[in-house]
């Protein structure tokens, strides 16, 4: 490639030269299959990789809950998500953020095994699958066996509040485009304790760069807890591997001593 | 029946048949398209009743007086309401939505092989192991400190590993196979090419069906739903799991349970479901069940049963009251 910088100076040259290199870039990464109602095909086992799922936001690595787990449970660093490195938090939410923060090893909601509600579980370090019907697209993911189910088109509200919300899609181009909201205020965005109220409105936008990889963007609108709406963004990736088949994680019963052992036999009053 | 008097029959069943299954969508490679949200809600017995013995099917009177007779049956708990017993049950009848009808072939079980409707003897070893379970579980509950399960039967509560799996919204026992049961009997289907997803809406248990061919994972990974791999057989869809944690037991089964399950498509809102235990080491044969799933109109929604789970604190927390209380009254 870096001929092709230097190229760039005789453009018919760099033409020519370069061609060849920008073919076999993409063809590394092939265009998307498409359904048979013509529309990309995002059927199939992804995952993001990244550390989001730690911090939105640009951090270094840091220590984590237990030391005896040594640099396995160290936080590894990772770039910032979120479009223009800020989430635009109103005042005493950005206090709560912080208290969020402090009590992480406690009230993060994936400690629980909860369902992690949207985007969250789609930048967990845990895969999830895409099962693309016409008007249905089943969202089933490995972590607490979550799952949300894109309806395509419909008008009907939410009726409820709920952990994962209410998914509506439709086309825009070679983009799914999901409008998300009825979530209730349980779930957090990250580790690092950034959240959100019942006023949530997330829209997603799924677009295949190529085949193997969908880039992946969410715009996070709540009233009650941001000055205006944000947006995060990462590509994500297909699983290649030949038996790639997503695979039950049914975290509650390792959250189960957390949630009551103080209830168990022996511990606190009774004894 | 002369054999020459049968033959308009047959054509006529054929007929029948064809007609029916002309009016199964299709998906757009030509299978059955079994898309969409499904009930198998019923008052079907799952095993035939003792008074019904011999008799496979109801005739259509019969089985609008057995439905009758259950609705007149419903909420038995004339006798105990206002009292304390009445409350410390689970629900009544406004909560369960079995249904009110049976299915539509008016079968007297759900069990159809053997053809006494009922599920064969465990094997001698089953039963020891079993009851073995049973009994150490019967002996600690002379202490203290037990809580009544859905049985009906006390069980341990030192803690929560104690407790049934559906008191820990861990794995609830209609969704491998998939059986009806007092209530949340809906599904949705979402099919591709390659893969058939059920939403299960029993704590929102996913069933997932790889249709590439690929062979179970080793028998080293243990799943609550088990490893399912499906394959068309004509019309039907045939689904293959093996891979169960032991402990997920089904009426009995143990960590080799190898289930089979058949969807066949009968006309535009009905699948007939069966299913094959196959467990040598548990049962002393194979047998078969069969429910009819019909199409349901509305939507899914999300069952949240561990992010909400205060009934486990309430267990675990009654258990101890009483485990103070026996400890107050010999005066320790």
């Amino acid at each position: 490639m870096s001929n092709c910088g230097y190229a760039r100076k005789w453009s018919i040259v760099a033409l020519l030269a370069c061609t060849p290199l920008a073919a076999f870039a993409q063809s590394s990464n092939p265009a998307a299959k498409r359904t048979f109602e013509a529309k990309p095909d995002l059927n199939g086992v992804w995952q993001a990789m990244n550390t989001a799922n730690w911090d939105l936001l640009a951090h270094g690595s840091s220590a984590g809950a237990v030391s005896s787990l040594g640099a396995i449970g160290a936080i590894p660093p990772g770039e910032s998500v979120v479009e223009g490195g800020v989430i635009p938090y109103l005042a005493a939410a950005a206090a709560k953020k912080q208290e969020n923060f402090a009590h992480r090893w406690t009230d993060d909601p994936e400690i629980k095994c909860f369902m992690p509600g949207v985007p969250r579980a789609n930048y967990m370090p845990y895969p999830f699958q895409i099962v693309q019907s016409a008007n249905t697209i089943l969202f089933t993911y490995s972590f607490a066996g979550a799952v949300r189910t894109v309806r395509m088109g419909i008008k009907e509200q939410s009726p409820v509040d709920s952990w994962m919300g209410w998914s509506v899609g439709h086309w825009e181009g070679n983009a799914l485009v999901v409008d998300v909201s009825g979530f209730n205020d349980q779930t957090w965005f990250d580790r690092a304790g950034d959240f959100h109220s019942e006023q949530l409105h997330v829209v997603e936008r799924y677009t295949p760069r190529g085949r193997d990889v969908l880039d992946y963007e969410a715009t996070v609108e709540d009233l009650q807890v941001f000055s205006r709406p944000w947006k995060i963004s990462m590509p994500l990736y297909r699983h290649l591997e030949k038996n790639a088949h997503l695979l039950e994680f049914q975290c509650i019963e390792y959250s189960e001593d957390l949630l009551y052992g103080h209830l168990r036999h022996g511990k606190g009053e009774t004894k | 029946m002369t054999q020459w008097k049968s033959v308009p029959l047959v054509l006529a069943a054929t007929a029948v048949f064809a007609i029916a299954q002309s009016k199964v969508p299709r998906a757009a490679d030509g299978h059955p398209d079994f898309s969409g949200i499904w009930t198998n809600a019923s008052i079907t017995p799952f095993e035939r009743p003792a008074d019904l013995a011999g008799k496979e099917f109801l005739t259509e009177q019969e089985a609008t007086a057995y439905e009758r007779s259950h609705l007149r049956n419903v909420d038995k708990r004339d006798d105990i309401k206002g009292t304390n017993a009445d409350v410390t049950l689970a629900y009544n009848d406004a909560w369960w939505d079995r249904g009110t009808r049976l299915f539509s072939t008016r079968r007297t079980s759900i069990v159809i092989d053997p053809s006494d409707g009922r599920v064969p003897p465990l094997t001698a070893e089953r039963k020891r192991q079993l009851q073995m379970i049973a009994d150490a579980r019967r002996q600690r509950c002379e202490q203290p400190g037990c809580g009544v399960e859905n049985s009906g039967i006390l069980g341990p509560a030192d803690g929560p590993e104690d407790r049934p799996l559906m008191e820990r919204c861990l794995s609830f026992g209609n969704v491998v196979p998939m059986i009806s049961t007092a209530y949340n009997n809906n599904y949705e289907i979402v099919q591709t090419p390659n893969f058939i997803g059920i939403d299960v809406e029993m704590v929102h248990q996913m069933r997932r069906i790889p249709l590439d061919g690929s062979p179970h994972i080793a028998s080293s990974a243990r799943f609550w739903a088990g490893d399912s791999r499906g394959r068309w057989e004509g019309d039907t869809l045939v689904v293959d799991t093996t891979n169960f944690r032991p402990e997920a037991a089904f009426r009995g089964s143990d960590g080799n349970l190898h289930l089979i399950e058949r969807l066949t498509p009968v006309d535009a809102d009905s699948i007939r479901y069966q299913f094959t235990v196959d467990d040598p080491t548990a049962f002393t044969k194979q047998w078969t069940g069969e429910l009819m799933f019909v199409k349901s109109k509305g939507f899914l929604y999300e069952y949240a049963c561990h992010e909400g789970n205060e009934g486990m604190s309430g267990i675990l927390s009654a258990a101890r009251a009483d485990e103070r209380k026996a400890a107050a009254k010999s005066g320790r």
